[in-house]
């Protein structure tokens, strides 16, 4: 499977939702937070899900993670058709094909920053004596050697952020999700955070799904703009800026981790 | 997740929140504490009975005597043994088939008879009796004043304490405290006693030799039997020892209070009371004995011993049955004992279901964190299971130690008592290997079955809300 993320291969399809709906019963109502959404992801492209809050993006990127099982409809990611996995295959799933990240960075506060990076390493029973040597490479991918004795809270925001996306690709997945990565930095280290997230889509082919609400950081990193309201798609439509600065050095450096 | 990965997290989590943990550990040590203190009390006090009950010679000892002997113990099964007048009699060569009976380890004939003894040209008339050398390990002779006696054979005597009072002209004093052997003693050793008996002598009898003799004893107008003269003699004894307790306290209303070394007293033929009864069936000058004490090597294997000693024709008799009944009642104790301390480690148990699941609301969000990057539910189920098991682990070794301290200074503190009290000191108080083991086994699944609920639940949890929560 690792084959299929090389971005000349960007043809296949890497995410396919169909007809997607989650509802949610609150009290008398039901919230209808996926509405009857279908979509495909390339491998390799890097999506943008835009709208404003209340707009169902969270719960379709859940979705897609594995974190939530829809109401109706079918996702499958990478030839698994979620809705038939079982609790214990869904976790699989999420160990090795998915990386998040999030908007609170979701670092474990009591442990290390290298800890908490070798953490799904543990869940995947990864050999104790390689687990330093590949926690060490990712956090010195995202320019972090230097602080993995460190606690997050001993850390800055973009800082934490670093360490999360070293997480999220601790296990080497196909699939990077985001949500909302830069909502709770300043607008130089968003930046920042978005180049490494554009570096991961490139260099290591990773497919690319980004929540955010930040419009004009999507058109300058993401390939596709895809909005939503009301658990609905509204438009999708592809960035020319973002596409061409994605295409730019694609293929030149494939899978490096 | 690989175990010692399970154990780092769990320890680490433990560690995380600290004070929470330890006292739910000190709540799980001091159950494990009051268990390992009931039980080993329990054991102890069993140990302690066993013990004394044993040096007392009451368990290892069978006491056979003849079915011609009237004196019925009375039990049941003996109404289909032959009628008395036709069971075997219990003389010396019965006494060494006894002895090669498998696991006996000595059965020696129980010689008592009443005599005068002179001290000091006073006569004392008391029951006197022969004491193997075996009797030595009794705990009778564990104040004994002077020594045990210095051979099998040796003209020596073992005077009970009111028999050494009654010798001093000292009478008992009733009331509080009893005179002290230590002081009754040094007068008294070394000292000579004279004592008179009458001696059984063979006598030449024709009808002795004459094995139709012993046909003719039911009918019998003339002489049956062996004849033998009775004369007076006399034996001076050396007083070597005096007891502080009657090393056979508990064999009866024939209460002996001067000892003799068994061979002396079966080279004097002292007269029995069934040399009378036995006239008329003993075929020689060899002598008759009312019983025989046979003692067993083992005292688990009596039964056998007994059966084997039945099936000769004799009755038996041993504190077997009664031996049981105690048994029986320190198991019951045992078990109510331990119900007890269990009560205290069921409120642990609580505390430690109240500990996890408030861990659970305390790490809903590192318990999504965990599932949205890949933990399935059974790694989080292991890790609340290895937090619990390590927390039961902890406090049953506390708990052990804890109910060991405690063991000790109520034992210290009671043999201060008895010290006071002027009683020697006693081990009342037993913590055996395998009570730590399964004080600290017990404690883990104690622990585990705590952690049941809360992993169980922390592994339902669903991230998405886990996440969610701030």
């Amino acid at each position: 499977m690792v084959a299929a993320l090389n971005s000349s291969n960007n043809s296949a399809t890497a995410i396919r939702v169909e007809n997607l709906c989650r509802y949610y019963r609150m009290g008398e109502t039901v919230i209808r937070a996926v509405d009857g959404l279908s979509l495909e992801v390339r491998s390799g492209e890097f999506v943008a899900l835009l709208g404003s809050s209340g707009s169902g993006k969270s719960s379709v990127l859940n979705l897609i993670a594995g974190l939530d099982r829809p109401t109706s409809g079918t996702v499958i990611v990478q030839q698994h058709d979620l809705a038939k996995l079982s609790r214990e295959e869904l976790a699989r799933y999420r160990l090795h094909t998915v990386g998040m990240v999030f908007q609170s960075f979701n670092l474990i506060p009591s442990m290390t920053l290298a800890e908490n990076v070798e953490l799904p390493l543990r869940f995947a029973e990864v050999d104790r004596n390689k687990r330093d040597g590949l926690a060490k490479e990712a956090l010195t991918r995202v320019g972090l050697q230097a602080r993995m004795n460190h606690r997050p809270s001993e850390l800055s925001g973009g800082e934490q952020q670093r360490a999360a996306l070293a997480r999220a690709l601790i296990n080497r997945p196909q699939l990077l999700l985001a949500d909302e990565p830069t909502g709770n930095l300043d607008s130089r280290t968003g930046t920042e955070i978005m180049k490494m997230v554009r570096d991961f889509n490139r260099q290591l082919g990773m497919t690319v799904v980004m929540v955010t609400h930040e419009r004009a950081l999507a058109e300058r990193y993401a390939e596709r703009l895809v909005f939503l309201a009301d658990g609905k798609l509204i438009t999708d439509e592809s960035n020319s800026a973002g596409a061409i600065a994605g295409t730019a050095d694609a293929g030149a450096e494939g899978v490096r981790l | 997740m690989k175990l010692p990965d399970l154990a780092e997290l769990a320890v680490r989590n433990l560690r995380e929140s600290i004070l929470r943990n330890s006292l739910t550990t000190i709540g799980i040590s001091v159950g494990v504490a009051s268990l390992v203190a009931m039980l080993s009390l329990g054991i102890g006090l069993q140990q302690l009975a066993s013990r004394r009950l044993m040096k007392s010679g009451l368990f290892d000892t069978v006491v056979v005597t003849s079915r011609r002997d009237l004196r019925n113990f009375g039990h049941e099964e003996d109404r289909n043994a032959p009628v008395p007048a036709e069971s075997r009699i219990l003389d010396e060569p019965t006494r060494i088939e006894i002895e090669h009976l498998p696991n006996v380890m000595e059965a020696y004939p129980d010689i008592r008879f009443i005599t005068e003894l002179r001290y000091d040209d006073k006569p004392h008339l008391t029951m006197v009796a022969a004491l193997p050398a075996s009797a030595q390990s009794n705990d009778a002779f564990d104040n004994v004043q002077g020594k045990f006696f210095s051979s099998a054979t040796a003209p020596e005597a073992i005077l009970q304490k009111s028999f050494a009072e009654e010798l001093l002209g000292k009478t008992p004093k009733t009331g509080l405290d009893e005179t002290n052997v230590a002081e009754l003693a040094p007068p008294l050793l070394g000292k000579e006693l004279i004592m008179r008996y009458a001696r059984r002598e063979a006598a030449q009898s024709a009808a002795a030799q004459n094995p139709q003799a012993k046909e003719s004893a039911f009918g019998g107008d003339h002489l049956a039997g062996s004849a033998y003269s009775v004369v007076s003699r006399e034996q001076k004894l050396k007083i070597v020892g005096v007891a502080d307790l009657d090393p056979e306290s508990m064999r009866g209303p024939t209460r002996a209070r001067v000892f003799l070394p068994l061979k002396l007293a079966e080279s004097l033929h002292v007269m029995q009371p069934t040399d009378l009864r036995e006239i008329s069936r003993a075929s020689s000058d060899q002598p008759v004995y009312s019983s025989v004490s046979v003692r067993v090597k083992n005292p688990g294997g009596i039964q056998p011993v007994e059966d084997a000693i039945k099936k000769m024709g004799f009755n038996t008799f041993s504190i077997l049955d009664a031996s049981r009944s105690i048994q029986q009642f320190f198991k019951v104790l045992d078990v109510f004992l331990g119900i007890f301390g269990s009560l205290a480690l069921a409120v642990a148990f609580i505390g430690i279901v109240n500990t996890l699941v408030m861990a659970i609301l305390e790490r809903r969000r590192e318990i999504g964190i965990m599932k949205a990057i890949g933990a399935s539910d059974g790694d989080v189920k292991s890790l609340f299971f290895a937090e619990a098991g390590a927390m039961g682990i902890l406090g049953g070794i506390a708990g052990v130690a804890l109910g060991w301290a405690i063991g000790q200074v109520i034992n210290l503190g009671t043999n201060v008592y008895l010290k006071r009290q002027s009683f020697p000191p006693e081990h009342f108080w037993s913590v055996p290997w395998w009570l730590v083991g399964f004080a600290i086994l017990f404690s883990f699944l104690v622990s585990l079955a705590a952690g049941l609920y809360p992993a169980a639940r922390a592994a339902r949890l669903d991230p998405v809300q886990a996440l969610r929560y701030e």
